[in-house]
């Protein structure tokens, strides 16, 4: 158990490392992806910002930049609720989200808390209920 | 008692499909709830005790956030909330997300008042904040009951 803990965490700060490097084998880092990096370390000065394209598992064309998950862990969030530091995040990506980016996976938080669990979580597979198949199962 | 409820988020996060549902679970969106002007999504969000907006049917979600929304609400064994499909109203999907001003789908109300959508509920449900919230409902929730069970698998 002890040892599951460790080697979960080992690993998640040798996926950061990697991610500091740039992209962790999914080949380049695209400009929505740049973008959202700069305006969530301008807007909240993160101590970890560990940022995943997600569009590959989802039905738009190869090289998307649609469905991301970030994980974003700052001071800034202490005393506030889950809502208000997700308000926080959309509003320093609300270009964003208002164009490009379709779905948003957000795991805001203290320094403290990214402690006790330090990883970028899973996303569900996508259904296919994307504007294209519509009506299709 | 976390610690139950801890696994219990372990096997959400394998987001099974599953296909069983309450009786008491209204497909609400099409037809009915249509219109988007901040009035009457109020109106909409204070009809029912738990009220979520979701791209899909609870029956069949057609995203994986969404269908994690209804998989959550589930495993606590809510069965009598209004669903709303904002795939079958652009003017519903558009006006949702004004009103709670919040930019993506799902979003949960619980008892009139904007929750969060896939991310807050999971924490909530993984922190035990869900069952507290829903207590307050007058919702028992299923996952008080079925602790032993989880366990034993």
């Amino acid at each position: 158990m002890l040892s599951g803990q460790l080697v979960r965490r080992l690993f998640s700060m040798a996926s950061r490392v990697c991610l500091a490097r740039g992209s962790p084998g999914s080949g380049t880092i695209g400009p929505v992806e740049a973008t959202i990096r700069t305006k969530l370390e301008q807007a909240l000065n993160p101590e970890v910002l560990e940022l995943r394209n997600e569009s590959g598992g989802h039905a738009v064309p190869a090289g998307s930049e649609t469905h991301f998950r970030v994980a974003v862990v700052s001071s800034r969030f202490e005393g506030l609720s889950p809502l208000q530091r997700h308000r926080l995040v959309h509003a320093a990506l609300a270009e964003e989200l208002a164009g490009p980016v379709h779905a948003l996976a957000i795991q805001a938080r203290t320094p403290a808390q990214w402690r006790e669990n330090p990883q970028l979580d899973v996303s569900p597979p996508c259904l296919g209920g994307s504007k294209k198949t519509r009506g299709t199962p | 008692m976390s610690g139950s409820l801890g696994r219990a988020a372990a096997a959400l996060l394998r987001w099974g499909r599953g296909g069983l549902w309450g009786p008491g679970v209204r497909a609400a969106g099409s037809g009915g709830g249509g219109g988007g002007s901040a009035e009457q999504l109020d109106t909409l969000v204070k009809k029912d005790k738990v009220v979520v907006f979701l791209k899909g049917t609870p029956e069949q979600p057609q995203c994986g956030f969404s269908n994690a929304v209804v998989q959550i609400l589930r495993l606590h064994g809510v069965s009598d909330y209004a669903a709303y499909n904002v795939l079958d109203d652009p003017q519903l999907r558009q006006g949702i997300k004004d009103y709670s001003n919040w930019p993506t789908i799902p979003q949960v109300y619980l008892n009139g008042e904007f929750v969060g959508g896939c991310d807050i509920l999971l924490q909530m449900h993984q922190n035990g904040d869900l069952v507290e919230e829903l207590k307050k409902l007058g919702i028992r929730s299923a996952l008080l009951d079925e602790t032993k069970d989880q366990d034993s698998k």
